[in-house]
């Protein structure tokens, strides 16, 4: 699925057959469906479609932030005023956000919906991302924040889906890792 | 290290008091705007102006009252939105002040409280408390309508002049170097369910 070539792969840029839609079109349309109008980011060049499409539908609010952590302030702030979002980012963007969790999204019971491009594994070139890749997981554990990783184009508006509704109703965070499996990653790029 | 390293900033401003001024703010609040507390003093002087339904009481998350507040600023456009923020907070997240600029939110008033030390701390000088210019800060940021109140009648001046503004506001105020008057009762769960309940987004149980 990933090109190797440095070329984004099939799986983003949409040539799929009719009926199979590409990664980014189900999490536009699920936000919508689950009524997600916020989408502050830090970019990724993995995100760079699905940040360009919700920049394109004036159902959202989207903008870029300058930090992680200020994107699920604002988040926060938006969900307890009757507004619901979700924040873009990498891996090396979640690893920032320890001290947000710990002291915001989770004791105040706040349902933040993270989308997380997954860097640092499957073609990594980078050391430094491959090394805070590894700080991912056992961050979420730790805290016992809801997470997946998303590898499958056919499971994936299931998982988008239901993560959206149970982070809503148990007012509770969620990570979702969109998996190089998935999405293609980013491969030996400059 | 010289002489100046310690030295605040000399301004052509009364150094106040932030639960003087917390005080002033909360009597002119008459249509349930919204007010967001930074961490520690910032907030427990807001506690103790006598706690309102439409309060939020930061525990942790240091320099994430300016991002919050703007989050209900994008959500309830016609309601005005308070935040207050320490200076030490705010160096933490200087570049919120850019996103705030570009997205102008017309409903968005920014107060910086600025002593140039971390009080709750044991009052160590900030990194910018000899050396940076905040209300400069914000300006060059995007955020043109930023300024230092001179003395606590210019400071209620301004926030008169908030109440109506059409783009983003962000009052600086020198403050001395006491600690908070109150303690905000660490409820967290209660803190934003309060909250949500004084924004009209829940109904109580």
């Amino acid at each position: 699925m990933a090109a190797a070539d440095g070329q984004i792969s099939a799986a983003d840029s949409g040539q799929k057959a009719s009926h199979e839609k590409a990664w980014h079109e189900i999490v536009l349309q699920t936000l919508k469906r689950n009524d997600i109008r916020l989408v502050p980011y830090v970019p990724d060049r993995v995100l760079t479609r699905l940040i360009k499409e919700i920049h394109a539908d004036p159902f959202f609010t989207t903008f870029p932030t300058a930090r992680e952590e200020e994107a699920v302030g604002i988040i926060s702030g938006a969900w307890m005023a009757g507004m619901r979002g979700a924040v873009l980012m990498q891996t090396s963007g979640f690893a920032t956000l320890a001290n947000v969790l710990a002291s915001l999204a989770i004791p105040y019971q706040i349902p933040l919906i993270m989308l997380v491009s997954e860097r640092g594994t499957l073609g990594e070139f980078n050391y430094g991302q491959s090394l805070v890749c590894r700080t991912m997981r056992p961050v979420l554990d730790s805290l016992a924040i809801e997470h997946h990783t998303a590898t499958r184009l056919d499971e994936f508006e299931f998982i988008v889906d239901r993560s959206i509704k149970q982070a809503i109703t148990t007012q509770a965070p969620v990570a979702l890792i969109l998996s190089p499996l998935l999405t293609g990653g980013k491969v030996f790029d400059k | 290290m010289s002489d100046k390293m310690n030295k605040p900033l000399a301004r052509n401003t009364k150094v106040m008091n932030r639960f003087d001024l917390t005080a002033r703010l909360v009597a002119k609040l008459k249509k349930e705007e919204a007010v967001v507390g930074g961490i520690g003093n910032t907030n427990f002087d807001l506690w103790a102006a006598g706690h309102r339904p439409q309060n939020f009481y930061m525990l942790g998350s240091m320099g994430l009252a300016f991002p919050i507040a703007l989050g209900v600023a994008l959500a309830q456009p016609n309601r005005r939105v308070f935040a207050l923020e320490g200076d030490g907070s705010l160096l933490m997240q200087l570049g919120c002040l850019s996103t705030i600029a570009t997205l102008k939110p017309k409903n968005l008033v920014m107060i910086v409280m600025d002593n140039g030390i971390y009080q709750i701390t044991g009052a160590q000088p900030t990194p910018a408390a000899a050396a940076t210019d905040l209300i400069a800060v914000a300006v060059g940021c995007g955020l043109t309508n930023s300024t230092w109140a001179a003395d606590e009648e210019d400071f209620e001046r301004l926030i008169d002049q908030s109440l109506t503004a059409s783009e983003p506001m962000l009052i600086g105020v020198r403050i001395d170097d006491k600690p908070g008057t109150g303690t905000t009762r660490r409820d967290p769960v209660q803190i934003r369910e309060r909250f949500m309940l004084g924004l009209g987004v829940r109904e109580a149980l």
